[in-house]
């Protein structure tokens, strides 16, 4: 086929206006040659008659009228391989640290790399055998990347069945050998690597049957885990304003979750952040796998300052990667931070299309592009029968701080949780400050629902009360009320609220939540014998130190049990019976149960 | 020899737009007026018509002037002759040097790779306590003073530059009142520290197109002195004044507004200067403190608002003073730790203590009884106010640190700070007089 060409006809920010010879399709990837040395990568978006609008992932300075564009015929793609894990990529899969070894200091435009390591040998075993009929994503065999066992599949594009004629032996291998050869339906023959592409832009759907996200993904974070938590192969999102802590609870996420495959998509962000992870990652261990961060973590960096384009690219190449390892039967968290970037990247596109806008200016395809990009999250049975997840966890950073707006909006109607961060908490320095009585989760938790709600309902009236108490003054609350306000106080100094630099308190596994729960219910459920308000605030202020304390304890140690029992020898003191509110919730809960089962 | 267009065929605020061959995206050009020669950046290429913004202004350009393209983008000259220099936003001499035509350097350049850069670890000290104790200011950090008009913010950036150590300083002036910048000059000159200074400066009655060179050029000059082994500290005032002219220029040129007015990319924009703070990993940092204006004390407006999302916190300046709720260093914890053992506990304690100041003053303001211990809390935010946030303390770090300790224990009982044991035994002072 004769290969389609054009020529710059107009420029105007990161968009170029071609006049194409030939065919030319949406969303391919061209080439414009900049003073006949340097290619620029970019995008068609929009096809006008013999006009196509291309979209540059790079500055435009210095393109022409009249300059070639070279167009490929593939949409933007990925490479999906072996060699993916640990690598730090921009938002076209450029691995970074190579292309410094390349241009030094800055980002040169119209740089290229292989995104994956054409010269490492992969240790091959194969798993099908001549013979075989496979279909696409059926695995030929495995090489061990990291902790995981790698699965060399059948691209995931090849449509229809094929017959296995010939498949390489265990050995060493790169990821450009031919590992083994099929034959399609009609005969024809097909040599098959190591290393395929994918368009971004579509989502791999090679799996038997979509399941209902239920199991839950623990992030060691008690107010997430308990309160608002997250399913594998579900999504949630965090808005809050700047400097609330969006970075720092998703750094924290992707240390601690319980997943096999990190991917972390710095969208638009802090370089300075970034470059934090990079050069600390190597150095963590990964406590389930007791080897580095890095060799379960990939990292998508394209940062506020890089080309505009690229961001949009960045967010569906991480999508991309998380579902190719949820295909070897992997769970995969991918972070993406922050949304609100991308959908600037797509305000400013169609700002230059000059297409009607939308509200705040956004396009009117806004909400639809959001909700493809979450509804790539999900568990799947594989056709294997084995399972896998991706689970997909994206930051807002709404203006102003109000969630009124339409990126949060549009985000919410699709996310199974959500996690608002709020100033006022993150100005009183109670980390982490997602908002516990705006915040909601869809997904079922680690502790009954009853016991959660009754400690919720409780947050809900001991806010209450403390408004009251702000115009009334303590004088006038009742000694009841005054209590519902210590006990939920209580509730946020020691549970909601973690220290996550503490090596102890900042990832508390299910086991300790659940049983750190159970005293915690006991002590708000408790009726307690108090006589004045100030008796109150002390016993509260007592019980808050030994908790805290508690909470610094290793599990299971001596000083975690001594700890223990000294909050019970307290409570014992004062304790008279159950709080009838307490006792309903859990009542009710168990009908419910009774009921359902 | 370059050809010379001697027809524009339309001209619309600062814009004109001329019928031409040839021409790259982001050229220069020179317009030749009867008002003098002006440089002109090509914004838009559509076929041949060639779409130029005017950096002087599109007044008094005439349909028949004549316009030149010159075949490069916008560049400046690079060398040492430009310390103690004074130029425009278009990069010429405001004072009455020579024009500076060598080493010319490209500006607006691709971003740094992240994976060049190091995790900032060395403190600027300032003398200034709100900032050296509560809010530590880091090589590479960039940090925005969030203030409103009125407010010393110019004179706060003028005393950062003269006592923070650094090689360098490269002040970006945009819109600046003109007696705001010969305040600048003075300030430097008497500090004796005009012979390490570049001032790049567009005041109130330039061209606004300059406006918006201002930053880029400031960062590129300060990016090839960083390059080279210098601590750069670029103060960029005022900001709000640069997205303003990115707003005007948006408007004129018929762009969907996004938020009251600014273009949609407003984020990127400002983000595409801030981030050329950085720290190279065998060469020298730039550190930028800009000056951001609320309009209204406002901070939600777009500005500050997509400022904060951009930067490394920020500091508020209300009533003469350092704000310490709202203003933030996010870099502050990878220094402190390094500095005194005191100083993470005292920062917070201290912090603590001022907020509970602010909540025994809202209770006596409402009318509620006060307690021992509210007076004692009254009596220490007035010393804390006056001996630590005020502007004019002028004090290096661990004097400001013994200080606070004087100040603990001239209102309170050691016990009563929340303090942890240890470091009471070893700081707090010992000989008080009693009164």
């Amino acid at each position: 086929m004769k290969q389609t060409t054009g020529q710059v006809v107009g420029v105007s920010g990161n968009m170029v206006t071609v006049r194409v010879q030939g065919q030319v399709r949406l969303n391919e990837v061209g080439y414009v040659a900049l003073e006949g040395e340097r290619f620029l990568k970019s995008e068609v978006i929009r096809i006008r008659g013999d006009l196509a609008e291309m979209q540059v992932f790079e500055m435009t300075r210095g393109i022409s009228v009249g300059d070639e564009v070279s167009f490929t015929g593939e949409l933007l793609a990925v490479n999906l391989g072996p060699g993916l894990l640990g690598q730090v990529y921009d938002g076209l899969q450029n691995p970074l640290p190579q292309l410094a070894e390349k241009t030094g200091f800055f980002l040169d435009r119209g740089v290229y790399l292989d995104s994956l390591d054409a010269e490492r040998q992969w240790e091959f075993t194969p798993k099908a055998s001549p013979g075989d009929v496979v279909t696409a994503a059926d695995t030929l065999g495995t090489v061990p990347e990291g902790i995981f066992q790698h699965r060399i599949m059948v691209p995931f594009n090849m449509n229809g069945r094929y017959s296995v004629d010939w498949i390489a032996e265990r050995g060493e291998y790169r990821v450009d050998d031919t590992v083994a050869e099929v034959r399609d339906e009609r005969g024809g023959k097909h040599q098959l690597t190591m290393r395929f592409q994918w368009p971004v832009k579509r989502a791999i759907e090679q799996y038997a049957e979509r399941l209902k996200p239920s199991e839950p993904m623990v992030t060691k974070v008690r107010m997430i885990d308990t309160f608002f938590p997250v399913a594998r192969g579900g999504t949630y999102c965090i808005p809050g304003p700047f400097g609330a802590g969006k970075t720092v609870l998703q750094q924290i996420t992707s240390r601690h979750a319980e997943v096999d495959v990190v991917i972390i998509t710095a969208c638009g962000e802090r370089a300075g952040e970034v470059v934090e992870t990079i050069q600390e990652f190597p150095e963590l261990t990964d406590p389930r796998t007791g080897r580095s961060l890095m060799e379960r973590t990939i990292i998508i960096c394209n940062t506020s300052s890089m080309p505009v384009a690229a961001r949009e690219a960045s967010v569906y190449t991480g999508v991309t990667l998380a579902e190719y390892y949820r295909q070897m039967g992997l769970d995969v968290l991918l972070l993406a931070d922050s949304t609100s970037r991308w959908a600037q990247a797509m305000r400013e596109m169609s700002g230059r299309l000059e297409e009607i806008p939308g509200e705040e200016a956004f396009p009117a395809y806004l909400e639809s592009v959001i909700a493809g990009f979450y509804e790539r999250a999900g568990a799947v049975r594989l056709a294997d029968g084995s399972h896998g997840s991706v689970t997909i966890g994206g930051t807002v950073s709404p203006a102003g701080g109000n969630f009124e707006e339409p990126v949060t909006q549009s985000t919410l109607k699709v996310v199974g949780a959500f996690h608002g961060l709020s100033r006022e908490r993150s100005d009183a320095r109670r980390y982490p400050s997602i908002h516990p009585l705006d915040s909601w989760s869809k997904y079922a938790g680690l502790i009954p629902h009853g016991k959660t709600e009754y400690a919720r309902d409780l947050l809900f009236r001991g806010d209450e009360v403390g408004q009251m108490m702000k115009v009334v003054g303590e004088e006038g609350t009742s000694l009841q009320d005054y209590i519902v306000n210590q006990k939920s106080e209580f509730v946020d100094a020691v549970y909601l609220q973690q220290n996550s630099f503490d090596p102890v308190d900042g990832a508390v596994m299910v086991e300790r939540q659940r049983h750190v729960f159970d005293l915690l219910f006991e002590i708000i459920s408790a009726e307690l014998d108090l006589e004045s308000k100030d008796e109150a605030r002390q016993y509260f202020n007592q019980l808050r130190q030994y908790f805290l304390d508690y909470n610094g304890a290793q599990w299971k140690t001596d000083k975690f049990y001594e700890h223990e029992n000294a909050i019970k020898e307290l409570l014992k003191e004062r304790k008279t019976g159950i709080d009838s509110h307490a006792r309903q919730f859990v009542e009710q809960a168990a009908e419910t149960v009774g009921s359902q089962g | 020899m370059k050809k010379v267009y001697s027809r524009i065929d339309e001209i619309a605020g600062n814009v004109v737009r001329v019928t031409a061959e040839g021409v790259q995206y982001g050229e220069l050009a020179t317009v030749k007026s009867a008002h003098g020669t002006s440089l002109a950046e090509v914004i838009r290429l559509s076929g041949n018509q060639v779409a130029l913004q005017v950096y002087a202004g599109g007044r008094g350009v005439s349909t028949g002037d004549e316009v030149q393209f010159l075949g490069n983008p916008m560049r400046v000259s690079f060398s040492e002759d430009l310390l103690g220099r004074v130029f425009d936003g278009s990069g010429n001499p405001r004072d009455n040097g020579p024009e500076l035509h060598e080493n010319l350097i490209e500006i607006g350049t691709p971003s740094v790779n992240p994976s060049k850069r190091i995790i900032p670890r060395n403190m600027i000290r300032t003398g200034i306590p709100m900032i050296d104790v509560f809010n530590s200011l880091v090589e590479s950090q960039k940090l925005p003073i969030f203030s409103v008009s009125g407010e010393p913010y110019n004179q706060v950036l003028a005393r950062l530059a003269l006592q923070a150590e650094v090689d360098m300083i490269i002040l970006g002036g945009m819109g600046l009142k003109y007696d705001d910048y010969l305040y600048f000059r003075e300030a430097l000159e008497e500090g004796g520290a005009m012979s390490r200074t570049i001032f790049f400066v567009h005041t109130a009655s330039d061209p606004v197109v300059e406006c918006l060179m201002v930053p880029d050029v400031a960062l590129a000059v300060a990016e090839r002195f960083a390059l080279q082994g210098k601590r750069v500290l670029c103060l960029l005032t005022d900001m709000t004044n640069f997205a303003d002219s990115l707003k005007e220029i948006a408007i004129t040129m018929e762009r969907v507004p996004s938020n009251r007015g600014y273009p949609g990319d407003l984020y990127t924009q400002l983000a595409q200067r801030y981030e050329k703070a950085v720290d190279f990993d065998v060469a020298g940092s730039i550190t930028i403190l800009g000056a951001t204006t609320m309009p209204g004390d406002d901070v939600t407006h777009p500005v500050p608002d997509n400022t904060g999302y951009i930067t490394e916190g920020q500091y508020y300046l209300r009533n003469q003073r350092i704000e310490p709720f709202g203003s933030l260093s996010r870099l502050k914890q990878m220094v402190n730790k390094d500095t005194r053992a005191d100083h993470r506990a005292i920062m917070d304690g201290m912090i603590r203590l001022y907020a509970n100041y602010k909540e025994s003053l809202e209770k006596k303001s409402m009318g509620f009884r006060m307690s021992e211990w509210d007076n004692k809390l009254l009596k220490y935010g007035e010393i804390f106010e006056e001996r630590m946030m005020d502007l004019s303390v002028n004090i290096p770090l661990e004097q400001a640190l013994d200080r606070c300790w004087e100040i603990l224990a001239e209102c309170f009982e050691p016990e009563e700070t929340g303090l942890r044991s240890d470091l009471l035994s070893e700081f707090w002072p010992k000989q008080r007089e009693s009164a």
